[in-house]
């Protein structure tokens, strides 16, 4: 099923357009992107909860998460469960060093930015050389470590977590504060455009190259000279540093974080959205990401039933298009296929 | 580091580490029985056990009209209510295994989707049904009444062994070699190894392939029943959040014996529950998933295919 061949025709049109016009659509895009928090209409409020709160959390957190999880799990076939953890490394890094020292935001940021990285490395190392469905319980594993640990350990708030987390300083005269959400979703916008600018780079490049060949194939992404392991610790170590930026960043609006907001279902709910999406196209996640953040508030009045009508919106939608609302290019579901007839042969 | 604790209570906890083993045991199965044959993990199984236990409850209050108020029943009746109860809770979870596979799997199957596709259909079902559970709930737990008086049958080495628990591991035994036996001596056994070596094949060969995918879910959910029905024998109540918990265990275990290996999952569930009934004592309660994960990941370093390696037959394709 086809919505419409909408994204076939929008490809041929976006071909045809020259460089100027092109230019023009994504600055236009940019900036209506940007201007979302003044749009406060009927058709796209959330009932129920602020606009523009939803905006910030858990829209563009869900769609920053989900370009981090796409890298692991749609660019190198890595499935990991467990990606809350990161997010909340960077959630917890922002929390202490905002409480107990006086670092300046954007320093935590890179340093949120470092410490999952680093967990990456450690989580990476041992466990990249299992496979498929080990890899998935062992990373669902370590999430739960994370969330466990956090709330076992008093000396970083026990199960109460950590409050009185400060706000970042004002930017361009933007002052950030807990009842204005505006400033905290430009600054992950501006995050989300260079993630996606660095993901797009890398997928053209020998990086993106490497983890298409894994995907596909490791044994023979290894024969042909691919270091996989190499390329899997950079996949996973990337999608955390992205999880652990939005990680500092939540924290930071929330002003107090608890064990509980990093739970497994947050990893199932990010990974929901990149398959939801359409897994391994950036835009397709992107749009996975906004409407299951979007779906929930939106549905609001349903109260109770919201999360009832989630899950029945996930089956329904995966039986509809099993490849999400915007699937990875052609050729490749072509060679998928062939490789299956090839292995029932 | 509390040595002493398990020293004096070494052989109790040994004891409750197989009683809790054989649930997990029971879980377990459903995951490795359709990672066998689909090669994919079971979301939804977790709810599967969950609805085990509600049924049960159904069961024994409403069925056989016995409340919380109620006396312990003796003899012949209590035998009665426990067999029926259990008969309930297993073909309640087995239908439900049954619904699972054609509402999340067969469509997605039959198109050909990739394995995630599948996961989050499964997800979403999982979803579902803790949802529904927890709306007609209101996300209360629920008591399950003693149908049995609870004593202690004899005493093993300071150990004071319960007569529910020593139910629990006999009859769980009975059922895993049951389905053992099913497995590797009938014929639609033979057609779930078969489908489990090769699907293409197996259905060249004349075998029903929907028939034995919907009857691997189902042997899966008939013992996610049973464990769902002991589970409330021994713990005595149940939410809408028992499954997550429970299946968490349960596939940790499936994993940890090898995947897709029927003596394989048990073999890690009775692993599974010693070890964390042993690190619950070392180093408190708190502490015992992470040590579980953490042996998990030493094991599948250095053995990445589980103790029993892999698969019903061989490794995967």
């Amino acid at each position: 099923m086809k919505i419409l061949g909408l994204r076939e025709s929008f490809a041929r049109w976006w071909i045809r357009q020259n460089r100027v016009s092109k230019t023009i659509f994504q600055t236009l895009l940019i900036l209506v992107t940007f201007a979302l928090p003044f749009l406060e209409n009927p058709v796209l409020d959330t009932p129920g909860s602020s606009y523009q709160a939803v905006l910030f959390y858990p829209i563009s957190v869900f769609v920053l998460l989900s370009i981090g999880l796409n890298i692991v799990v749609g660019k190198s076939g890595l499935l990991d469960l467990g990606y809350v953890a990161f997010f909340a490394i960077g959630a917890y890094t922002m929390a202490i060093l905002g409480t107990e020292t006086n670092l300046n935001f954007y320093l935590i940021l890179i340093l949120g930015m470092a410490f999952a990285m680093i967990s990456g490395v450690i989580l990476g190392a041992p466990t990249l050389r299992l496979r498929g469905d080990y890899l998935a319980i062992v990373t669902l594993g370590f999430g739960e470590i994370v969330r466990i640990v956090a709330v076992n350990i008093d000396a970083i708030g026990g199960p109460r977590g950590i409050a009185g987390i400060p706000t970042p300083p004002p930017l361009f005269g933007n002052e950030f504060s807990i009842i204005d959400p505006k400033p905290y979703y430009w600054v992950l916008c501006v995050l989300i455009l260079i993630a996606i600018l660095a993901v797009r780079r890398w997928a053209v490049r020998r990086p993106g190259r490497a983890w298409d060949a894994i995907r596909q194939d490791d044994d023979v992404a290894q024969l042909m000279g691919v270091n996989t392991f190499k390329y899997k610790i950079w996949a996973f170590v990337l999608g955390a540093a992205v999880a652990g930026a939005g990680g500092v960043i939540y924290a930071s609006q929330v002003l107090s974080i608890a064990p509980e907001q990093f739970s497994y279902n947050v990893s199932i709910l990010v990974l929901a959205c990149v398959v939801f999406g359409g897994i391994g196209n950036l835009w397709g996640v992107i749009l996975g990401g906004f409407l299951l953040a979007y779906i929930p508030e939106r549905i609001r009045f349903l109260s109770e039933y919201r999360v009832l009508v989630f899950g029945l919106t996930l089956v329904i939608m995966m039986n509809l298009r099993p490849d999400g609302l915007v699937p990875r290019k052609k050729w490749e579901k072509d060679l998928l296929l062939a490789e299956k007839e090839k292995g029932q042969r | 580091m509390d040595f002493a604790l398990l020293r004096d209570a070494f052989w109790s906890l040994t004891f409750d580490g197989i009683a809790l083993g054989a649930i997990y045991g029971l879980i377990a199965l459903g995951y490795t029985l359709v990672y066998g044959v689909l090669r994919l993990i079971n979301f939804a199984h977790s709810e599967v056990f969950m609805i085990g236990t509600f049924a049960s409850l159904v069961a024994t209050t409403t069925v056989m009209g016995f409340s919380v108020e109620n006396d312990p029943l003796t003899g012949g009746s209590m035998i009665l209510t426990m067999v029926v109860s259990l008969i309930i809770a297993m073909i309640a979870s087995g239908l439900t295994a049954v619904l699972v596979e054609l509402v999340a799997y067969r469509r997605l199957r039959n198109r050909g989707a990739t394995k995630l596709a599948t996961l989050i259909s499964a997800i979403g079902v999982s979803i579902t049904l803790v949802e529904l559970f927890n709306l007609l709930t209101d996300a209360l737990p629920r008591e399950y009444p003693r149908v049995m008086e609870k004593s202690f049958l004899f005493s093993f080495w300071g150990a004071d062994v319960r007569n529910d628990k020593v139910i629990i591991i006999i009859a769980a035994g009975l059922m895993m070699i049951i389905l053992d036996t099913f497995i590797n001596r009938t014929r639609f056994g033979k057609g779930i190894r078969a489908v489990s070596m090769d699907e293409g094949t197996a259905a060249l060969m004349g075998v029903n392939i929907n028939r034995i995918i919907t009857l691997t879910f189902l042997m899966g959910g008939l013992m996610a029943g049973a464990a769902g029905y002991f589970y409330m024998l021994t713990y005595e109540n149940t939410s809408f959040k028992v499954g997550f918990v429970l299946g968490l265990s349960a596939f940790t275990a499936a994993v940890l014996g090898g995947i897709g290996n029927i003596r394989g999952a048990l073999l890690g569930a009775f692993a599974l529950g010693l070890i964390e009934n042993y690190s619950g004592a070392l180093f408190g309660v708190a502490w015992k998933s992470v040590i579980t994960f953490t042996l998990l990941v030493l094991v599948l370093l250095f053995k990445p295919t589980g103790i029993l390696g892999e698969s019903i037959q061989q490794a995967r394709v």
